[in-house]
């Protein structure tokens, strides 16, 4: 049975929630709130439909032609339904905490228009079927994303925003070139119809190597792959619901996205090994991984820190799929939902320390434990997560990479890996020992930069529900690893049925 | 890709030309009735752009059955030969949409100018209808007697409208754009009595059949795309451009960069492909000019210290990626030719919209802080959000980024180039968009300035944002809906 309505419903909750709200007044700050966070549920609840209905193996691709030999075209598969579910998740809850964060500053209406416009983006290149529409909605997000990286509008966050601009746009130009050369060379192409440029034969090969590069460089901007990735430690002058999306789910998550889908289901792991680009793509990771974690070390603020530990956490994302094997795949895929819950944790910890205590450096995290209990709980969780300790999210990654490692037979990405995992402790452990064991203004040393007592609890009780659900989820999904429906159980899935070589 | 202009074969039927006539002549008799009229009002300009709209859609209707059609008028001994196909209706109906948009714009805009000319008000329906009636003859014609006909009054139209402002700067930039636009027509004529005197005929599908290679056939082509390209603004001949926009009115400004230059152009590709269809080197050379069109207007556009000047160079930037359509149609295999022609019309289309709905926002920009220059626009993105709304959605399709026509249009010519392996193209094509990026977010990254100082501004009225945001919309998500469109360009060829 086709129901090709419901992804576009998915699709229309958040992109004709932009105009609704971009037509209400400035002012009326109660009804945006009920706008988004109705349109919120609403897509979590149509996407938990498409999750239901995908696994009774129902039908919803929707296209149309737009010029000839390029289409218009969505389709559900376990893949993007992963990323669409993280998309929806996370909208919920950084909608939440943005109506927290920016209450009272200005430009509320632009800001949560281009948000949800951003999330359509997303979810639109989670559903897309092909190339094409995947571009479409790929420059939609840099476009939706621009008016949220400069929102503070100072000089620095319009630098950042140029800086932004210059890096993504580039990269969107590759990347349509690329496309535009496939299309000449072989027509449209649906996600999942590996078949076609393998059938090209080995004369092809040489310019099927070439596309390659190209996409990838398009795609490894938003990726942050080193050395594509200055855009990213600058953009943190965003807020800090911003921050947390875009290194979440939105702009990294959809250059990594982007290569799975490249690698998976356009040229096809076996295609990509048979090139001899998987190795390219180890070393890649490998060095943004490396690169990323020593440049987070050096960070003093603790924003930047978290944004250099994306670039390298997002490349165990293409560590993992560049392993040619189950245990890597399912590494990698898994990579994408775990990241996303836990960085988000960390950046919503951040934006609350800046909120309620004003710090925005390292060293004035001095004891906010005591002062801050629930937060640094939550932030604790998302370091250990993040260093790979179980059972925390991190550690199904680590350990399925170290398998996947295993099994293809490159021991070295073993030493990679327990390099980085010693580097993440590095950058993470000081900030732990700061929150927990060091006496600062809590304890009647000094004074916090800029205090406010935002709530009844540590915090505005909208800065903390948020923090807290995803701070749960980030464990919930390590500890029932093997239940159904847990992103393992669908990376699992995705890897076995779909993507083995 | 001749056999795509529809000139062959001659199929006379006269209830179709009725409609015809009334679709020429219906802006004529609106332009007089508003020149006495003189409505200060939107509604009545409205309701009265509504019948040619209605009058289109009849001919539509009458046309759309059939690949298109071709005939001949006879008036004493002169012959004149029109047709009509898929390509005339959609540029006739992006020429009434624009046109609308801007008689729309106008009372408002003439109502808000502090420096109106109440005189100039009542010539300018007159000459508005004038400006409409002979875009659309233009786009219909296909012999070099009425495209002359319509290319003059046109020109001295639009001069006509440019100086209806009635300051010293706009009477010099009108005249100094009169003095051109008669070089450039008597370029056009000579090399149309070069063709009369070799060939003795003046219908373009008699002089496809009749031509043969020589130095006279290439000096009369040489002339004609000379004055043509001159009026058109193609690099280098583009100097006059900038200064026009400066001092004429919003609307105009819209109108002249949404149509008028694109209508010289129309006329040479057309000329272009009928009379040389393999002069592949000179067509390279035209590809020349276009990759400095747009890499110059770029730069310059980028560069410009006032926001109409930033309109005025992006147009010349723009007309460059038009331009590349010689070099992608003449003396090309028909794969690349097939997909350069549907990129070239939709260029052209999405130009012209998101072109006119830039100057209008802009318009509401300029009117609203009294600024004229970019960096005037400081933190205009809290005060005035709809203009940028619109402004933003236009710049999309000039970039060129999805979902927007411009993106459609892009892709198009981007295959082609990649198709045919005309890598030169290609690098154009990529450098113009990122130049078009550059100059249009430094307008941006002005408007998101929060700690700009308050200047004195009024906001202007509902009205005008509407009909830049509705222009700026059509442009933004029309690229998405080509299909249609697409298939009328395509059908053209079909029936010869």
């Amino acid at each position: 049975m086709s129901q090709p309505w419901l992804p576009l419903f998915i699709l229309a909750t958040s992109l004709l929630v932009a105009p609704l709200i971009f037509v209400l007044p400035e002012r009326a700050w109660r009804a945006r709130a009920v706008v988004n966070l109705s349109a919120a549920v609403l897509k979590l609840v149509l996407v938990a439909l498409l999750v239901w209905g995908f696994y009774q193996g129902r039908d919803y691709s929707f296209g149309f032609t737009v010029v000839d030999g390029a289409a218009f075209f969505l389709q559900v598969d376990a893949l993007g339904l992963m990323f669409a579910g993280l998309s929806a998740l996370l909208w919920l809850a950084t909608t939440v905490y943005a109506i927290g964060y920016l209450e009272d500053s200005p430009n509320r209406k632009r800001f949560f228009g281009f948000f949800s416009l951003c999330i359509a983006s997303t979810v639109g290149i989670a559903l897309a079927g092909n190339l094409f529409t995947f571009l479409l909605f790929y420059e939609l997000l840099t476009l939706a994303t621009y008016p949220l990286v400069v929102h503070r509008g100072h000089d620095k966050a319009l630098q950042a925003g140029t800086i932004y601009l210059r890096y993504t746009l580039s990269g969107g130009l590759v990347l349509l070139l690329g496309v535009v050369a496939l299309h000449a060379l072989v027509g449209d192409i649906a996600f999942g119809q590996r078949e076609r440029l393998a059938d090209l034969g080995p004369e092809a090969h040489p310019m099927l190597t070439v596309l390659f590069l190209v996409l990838l460089l398009g795609l490894g901007v938003k990726a942050a792959l080193v050395p594509l990735h200055g855009w990213l430690p600058r953009a943190m002058v965003a807020p800090a619901p911003v921050s947390a999306l875009l290194h979440a789910v939105a702009v990294v998550k959809a250059g990594a996205f982007g290569i799975v889908r490249l690698v998976y289901d356009v040229y096809g792991i076996s295609l990509v090994h048979e090139l001899g680009l998987l190795m390219l793509l180890s070393v890649i990771a490998t060095v943004t991984i490396l690169y990323g974690s020593v440049k987070a070390l050096s960070q003093q603020e603790l924003k930047p820190r978290l944004a250099y530990s994306t670039v390298s956490q997002v490349s165990y994302i293409v560590l993992g799929i560049s392993l040619f094997g189950p245990f890597g795949t399912i590494a990698g895929l898994v990579h994408l939902m775990h990241q996303g819950l836990m960085k988000v944790t960390l950046f919503y910890c951040a934006g609350n320390y800046a909120e309620e205590l004003g710090i925005h450096r390292i060293d004035e995290l001095d004891g906010a434990g005591r002062r801050m209990p629930m937060t640094s709980l939550a932030f604790t969780v998302g370091a250990l997560g993040m260093i790979g300790l179980p059972p925390v999210a991190g550690f199904i990654t680590k350990w399925y990479l170290g398998m996947g490692a295993v099994q293809a037979g490159m021991s070295w990405v073993i030493v990679v890996l327990m390099a980085s995992s010693l580097l993440n402790a590095a950058y993470f452990l000081p900030i732990l020992h700061r929150l927990w064991f060091r006496h600062g203004p809590a304890h009647g040393h000094g004074n916090w930069p800029e205090e406010r007592n935002l709530g009844r609890f540590e915090t505005s009780a909208w800065l903390l529900l948020p923090t807290a659900a995803t701070t749960l989820f980030s464990i919930l999904v390590g500890l029932l690893a093997g239940m159904t429906f847990s992103p393992l159980d669908l990376a699992t899935f995705v890897a076995t049925e779909e993507y083995l070589p | 890709m001749i056999e795509r202009l529809g000139l062959s074969p001659l199929t006379i039927q006269a209830e179709s030309m009725v409609a015809v006539w009334v679709v020429l002549g219906l802006p004529l008799l609106l332009g007089a009735v508003g020149g006495l009229v003189r409505p200060a009002r939107g509604w009545p300009v409205a309701m009265a752009g509504l019948l040619p709209l209605l009058a289109l859609a009849w001919l539509w209707r009458d046309v759309d059955s059939e690949a298109g059609r071709s005939w001949m008028i006879e008036i004493g001994s002169l012959a004149l030969y029109w047709r009509i196909n898929g390509l005339t209706l959609i540029l006739i109906a992006l020429t009434y949409l624009i046109g609308l948009a801007s008689a729309l714009y106008t009372p408002a805009y003439l109502r808000e100018d502090p420096q109106r000319e109440p005189r100039g008000q009542a010539w300018f329906w007159p000459l508005l209808g004038i400006l409409i009636s002979s875009l659309s003859l233009i786009w219909l014609a296909v012999d070099l007697l009425s495209l002359y006909f319509g290319l003059e009054l046109m020109g001295l139209s639009a001069v006509g409208l440019m100086l209806l402002t009635g300051k010293v700067d706009a009477l010099v930039a009108g005249l100094r754009y009169l003095l051109l636009a008669l070089v450039g027509s008597l370029a056009f004529l000579l090399g149309v009595s070069l063709l009369l005197g070799a060939w003795g005929r003046l219908d373009l599908a008699g002089l496809a059949r009749a031509v043969e290679p020589g130095a006279p056939l290439w000096v009369a082509v040489a002339l004609l795309s000379a004055g043509l390209l001159l009026k058109a603004a193609a690099f280098p001949l583009h100097a006059w451009l900038a200064p026009v926009h400066a001092s004429a009115w919003i609307p105009i400004s819209a109108l002249h960069a949404g149509l008028v230059v694109k209508a010289s152009f129309f006329i040479a590709l057309q000329l272009w492909l009928v009379l040389v269809p393999e002069a592949t080197v000179a067509a390279w050379a035209i590809g020349g000019m276009a990759g400095a069109a747009v890499i110059w207007g770029g730069v310059m556009a980028w560069r410009a210290a006032k926001l109409k000047d930033v309109l005025a160079w992006s147009t010349v930037s723009q007309l460059g990626y038009l331009l590349l359509a010689f070099p992608l149609l003449i003396g090309t295999d028909s794969a690349v030719a097939a997909l350069a022609w549907e990129g070239t019309w939709l260029q052209l289309a999405a130009h012209g919209l998101a072109k006119a709905a830039m100057f209008l926002a802009a318009g509401n920009l300029i009117l609203a802080t009294g600024e004229i220059r970019v960096a005037g626009l400081a933190g205009a993105s809290r005060r005035f959000p709809l203009s940028l709304l619109s402004f933003g959605m236009a710049a999309i399709s000039l970039v060129g980024l999805p979902p927007s026509m411009g993106f459609t249009a892009k892709w198009l010519l981007l295959h082609a180039a990649l198709t045919g392996g005309h890598w030169p193209w290609l690098a154009v094509l990529g450098i113009g968009t990122l130049l078009s990026a550059a100059y249009v977010f430094r307008v941006f990254r002005y408007s998101f300035i929060e700690d700009a100082p308050e200047y004195e501004f009024h906001p202007v009225p509902w009205g005008m944002d509407a009909i830049a945001l509705l222009l700026a919309l059509s442009a933004l998500l029309l690229g998405l809906a080509m299909e249609g469109p697409l298939d009328l360009l395509r059908g053209a060829g079909e029936g010869s």
